[in-house]
């Protein structure tokens, strides 16, 4: 069983709602990623998304394009970003997901990628603009390898589309909260309960919600619905601010502290 | 015999489809469903053609270039007046299709991208033709070299946001644009002026600028008794290119030479010959010819024509490419503003700096080939770049 799958076993199990955290990796240096994703599972995270920089990342929005760009100044490859997974997996079991936009992948090639990563200890991809249409080839690559195939349902995918989603996907379906950007809001978007309603229709999957979550009010509502919440933004910008002062463990650490915590406070 | 149609997904050969995070996928099925529907609707069809007609001023002329002709003493020019449209470029015709579609799927907003402005331009004017809001995002670099086109935006009742971010041109136009898309999809409609993105743009927007080798094809029937040799376009995304050309893929006897922007020279970085120094990659919602590095990164590029500095190129270009079907070569921006110059001094026509590119490669082969016939299409009309062609030429300045 994928480490995924046995996190929302657990999770399950245990009546608890995950959180999931997004870093770019290789922000504000790539030797500095692992210490950032040991705070973070200090912090009570559950599984890393770790973001492979791009110079070209339309789905996000000012944050974590900042991030990237700061990322692949620093040297932060494809290359390195295994290197850095493989550097976490020595001290940690936490499910790592990576989280690219397709063109580096591709130009990797999916089958030296699968392997790589496989043997870094990435558990699954999620690959931001890879539509289920054109992941034919791809996904019985990824997960012959092992990796589980993480796709994104949105507010404004139909019935079929969301079927089409939940077939292509193992571990998790991502649910996007709202139509845009990834980025901080001040509320969370009121789309998210007919789109976990509508995905739990099409899938036994467990749903994580993401996009625009980073305060704990939006912990607890988005956590009341789904199995688990991702927070990326919120995260970066702490990032961002710290930069390479010693303090940024201790901040990243507390802020996922601050929205862990709603999430144990949810009823069974 | 070769054709160069999608299949039901947008795939050219194995380029083209449709690459974009979850939330723009229905939203470009609705596009697509909008579009096949407008496609069959005799209504939509007769007001196409009256506005391409009386708004924009089609049919285009096919000039015959005697002076350049006689000039050089090889091969007999023909030029495509694509320049002589409302708001100076071919991009009207691509314009006036999307809005009228725009209108008919009930969207009040449109958003675009543009790079030498000319689609930035012909969207501002259909917008305000149509009363519909417009917002164009330019890159600040393109902002500057093409300052003119961004009053004349403005002038027209368009908001023009400038993006920051990368290079600061084309490329990044696009990705703000597609942000803003993400956001509003509920009442807004991308009106993407190139034959690039996702699944239907580029089919789509080749369709709407078909009738330019629709009527050149005719045209030179009609004067020579005969199909032209070689046709001559330059290619950015690639729209005036493949309108042009898309009418002659079954003549297989017709040579069909795309240009691409050469830059200052063959390091990466510093042109945009997608065919010279890409692979092919997903960028912007398509699978095509990218330039790239050895990680995945998207290229800069440099061009001195904001509309060709794009480091991807369109995916139906990307398969006549490989199926032999179309040459691509590039010139470099040196090249390009001698034959704009060659071609204001001989024929009383300044073509736009991206069109330039054609003229300059139909210029270097004439010489070599009398007898055939060539048609370059001018896609654009050099009001927009005379600020560039005065850096460029200083020396007439001094006069």
């Amino acid at each position: 069983m994928s480490r995924i799958t046995s996190l929302f076993e657990r999770l399950s199990a245990e009546k608890r709602r995950g959180l999931i955290a997004y870093v770019t990796a290789g922000d504000p240096a790539p030797e500095r990623t692992p210490s950032l994703v040991a705070a973070l599972e200090r912090g009570g995270a559950d599984l890393i998304e770790l973001g492979v920089p791009f110079s070209d990342p339309v789905a996000d929005g000012p944050v974590i394009q900042r991030a990237s760009d700061r990322a692949i100044a620093a040297g932060c490859t494809l290359a390195k970003v295994l290197e850095i997974a493989a550097a976490i997996r020595k001290q940690s079991e936490i499910p790592l997901l990576l989280f690219s936009y397709l063109n580096p992948l591709l130009r990797c090639g999916f089958d030296r990628l699968a392997a790589d990563a496989r043997a870094a200890g990435i558990d699954g991809c999620l690959i931001t603009d890879l539509s289920v249409e054109e992941a034919g080839d791809t996904v019985p690559r990824l997960r012959a390898a092992g990796l589980d195939t993480v796709f994104l349902a949105a507010p404004t995918s139909p019935a079929h589309r969301l079927k089409l989603v939940a077939e292509y996907s193992s571990g998790f379906v991502y649910l996007v909260s709202r139509t845009g950007v990834t980025g901080e809001q001040a509320q969370l978007s009121a789309s998210v309960g007919p789109l976990v309603a509508a995905m739990r229709e099409a899938t036994s999957l467990p749903l994580a919600v993401g996009f625009g979550i980073s305060k704990p009010e939006h912990a607890a509502a988005a956590g009341s619905l789904a199995d688990a919440i991702v927070v990326g933004s919120a995260f970066v910008r702490v990032v961002e601010e710290c930069g390479a002062d010693p303090r940024l463990e201790a901040e990243v650490e507390a802020l996922a502290r601050r929205l862990k915590q709603p999430l144990l406070e949810l009823p069974a | 015999m070769i054709t160069s149609e999608p299949d039901t997904r947008g795939h050219f050969g194995p380029y083209g489809g449709r690459y974009v995070p979850e939330t723009l996928m229905s939203p470009l099925e609705d596009v697509e469903r909008a579009w096949r529907e407008a496609r069959q609707s005799p209504e939509f069809q007769a007001e196409l053609k009256e506005l391409l007609h009386n708004y924009a001023g089609r049919p285009t002329p096919l000039y015959y270039a005697k002076r350049l002709t006689e000039q050089l003493g090889g091969a007999k020019i023909y030029l495509k007046r694509e320049d002589l449209l409302h708001t100076g470029a071919h991009k009207i015709n691509n314009c006036i299709g999307q809005a009228l579609l725009a209108r008919r799927m009930g969207k009040r907003r449109i958003i675009a991208e543009t790079g030498a402005g000319q689609h930035g331009v012909a969207t501002a004017t259909v917008c305000a033709l149509f009363g519909l809001d417009c917002v164009v995002y330019m890159g600040e670099e393109d902002m500057r070299r093409q300052r003119l086109n961004v009053f004349r935006m403005r002038l027209l009742g368009a908001k023009v946001v400038g993006v920051n971010t990368g290079s600061r041109t084309l490329k990044d136009a696009i990705s703000e644009a597609m942000r803003d898309w993400v956001t509003n999809i509920g009442d807004t409609h991308y009106l993407l002026g190139s034959a690039l993105g996702a699944h239907p743009y580029p089919t789509m927007v080749r369709d709407f600028h078909r009738c330019i080798g629709d009527e050149a094809r005719a045209q030179i029937l009609e004067r020579e008794g005969r199909l032209a040799d070689t046709l001559f376009a330059c290619v950015g995304g690639g729209s005036n290119a493949i309108g042009l050309f898309h009418a002659f893929i079954p003549d297989e006897a017709v040579k069909l030479v795309g240009v691409e922007a050469g830059g200052r020279g063959g390091t990466l970085g510093e042109h945009a010959a997608r065919f010279a120094g890409g692979i092919p990659g997903v960028l912007q919602g398509t699978y095509s010819y990218l330039l790239q590095n050895d990680d995945g990164q998207i290229a800069l590029t440099h061009s001195v024509s904001a509309g060709l500095d794009y480091p991807s190129v369109g995916p139906e270009h990307a398969w006549l490419h490989d199926q032999g079907r179309a040459e691509y070569v590039s010139c470099t921006d040196e090249v390009a503003l001698q034959g704009a110059l060659k071609l204001a001094r001989t024929e009383g026509i300044i073509p736009a700096l991206e069109s330039s590119h054609g003229v300059a490669e139909a210029i270097r082969r004439a010489p070599e080939e009398p007898g055939k016939i060539y048609i370059v299409n001018v896609s654009g009309r050099g009001d927009k770049d005379v600020d560039i062609y005065r850096e460029n030429f200083p020396e007439l300045d001094k006069a």
